[in-house]
């Protein structure tokens, strides 16, 4: 079994100098367009890889979580805001299981 | 001095919507943390030394299938490559004449959401006011994974099984919006979950472990997305 202290260092080291290296060594604009889109697609690409298809394994019952999914999706295309999307999803859920598990 | 200290105090009131949208997310986190096995000690320290939602949650997958330190080192550097992107464009906005201490504390409070007001605040950004978001935010990212992590304990499972859709929630909030203004951006979502959906029931690919599965997937979606469909210099300035 692995120490979760070093663990947490180990995360917290990685993710510190990748916020301190750019801002620190940084001081002229980066000019490879491709590194810059690179590092832009980035953030969707992982984020979507995370969500689908982990969102329908989220809750105890797959058909609650695809409606929880699918309310999500909604209210994130009409642009509501993190926490109306986040609370939503999370009520949809809770009261779907209610009925099916 | 009393301007900077006006800064301070102009962070600390702007964070104030940052603060109440961690702490419903950290509590959500602060409850997996105690399912997966930490301590409420543990998880609330996590969240002070880390402050990043996506690389804390998938973090947890690895200590329960206890994975290397590699593979949890690479798993950070790839969740959260986003930050260097948005170091970058901070460090544009500081002063040349602001030290190495200054930038080095602004950095500890590179997250989506700080990022998001640091960069958008007019003209210069002064340390204080990334100091005032920070304190503000992170107060309500530490207070949130304590009281999840001692809740999780108490709380009825079907309360902790529907919390497990705030995060992924969150991510959509994220993604979603400006997958609709740009269609390069659909499609690097669409593909990644589509690739991510083979990896994950595929037979010898679903073998891989989650880390790796979302470092592929995002490494191979983003890189041909960047050399199919690069950013003009004028779009990626409004980014």
């Amino acid at each position: 079994m692995h120490n979760i202290y070093l663990y947490i260092l180990v995360m917290a080291l990685v993710t510190y100098l990748i916020r301190m290296l750019p801002l620190t060594l940084i001081r002229n604009e980066i000019k490879s367009k491709y590194i810059k889109s690179f590092l832009y697609y980035v953030p969707y690409a992982t984020l979507a890889a995370m969500t689908f298809p982990a969102i329908l394994h989220a809750s105890d019952d797959v058909r609650a979580s695809a409606m929880g999914f699918l309310v999500a999706l909604i209210l994130s295309y009409r642009k509501k805001s993190l926490l109306t999307v986040a609370a939503c999803a999370c009520i949809v859920v809770f009261v779907a299981e209610l009925f099916l598990v | 001095m009393s301007n900077t200290n006006n800064e301070f105090k102009r962070g600390l009131r702007d964070a104030i919507p940052i603060c109440l949208g961690y702490l419903a997310v950290s509590f959500a986190f602060g409850i997996q943390a105690s399912e997966a096995g930490l301590s409420v000690f543990q998880a609330s320290f996590m969240s002070l030394a880390n402050v990043t939602s996506a690389g804390q949650f998938s973090s947890l997958d690895l200590i329960k299938n206890n994975a290397a330190y590699a593979e949890m080192a690479l798993l950070q550097f790839v969740v959260n490559l986003r930050y260097m992107l948005m170091s970058t464009a901070l460090s544009q906005k500081l002063s040349h004449k602001e030290s190495t201490l200054r930038r080095c504390l602004v950095a500890y409070g590179v997250t989506d959401e700080i990022f998001g007001l640091s960069v958008t605040t007019k003209g210069r950004l002064y340390p204080e006011y990334s100091y005032g978001l920070i304190v503000c935010s992170v107060f309500g990212w530490i207070l949130g994974t304590f009281l999840g992590a001692c809740a999780g304990q108490l709380m009825p499972h079907r309360l902790i099984s529907a919390l497990g859709m705030a995060i992924y929630g969150m991510f959509l909030a994220i993604i979603i919006p400006d997958s609709k203004e740009n269609k390069v951006i659909l499609a690097v979502v669409i593909s990644a979950m589509v690739l991510s959906t083979i990896f994950t029931y595929a037979p010898v690919l679903k073998d891989i472990s989650s880390g790796f599965r979302i470092i592929i997937v995002t490494v191979v979606v983003a890189l041909t997305a960047a050399y199919f469909a690069p950013r003009s210099e004028e779009v990626a300035e409004d980014a």
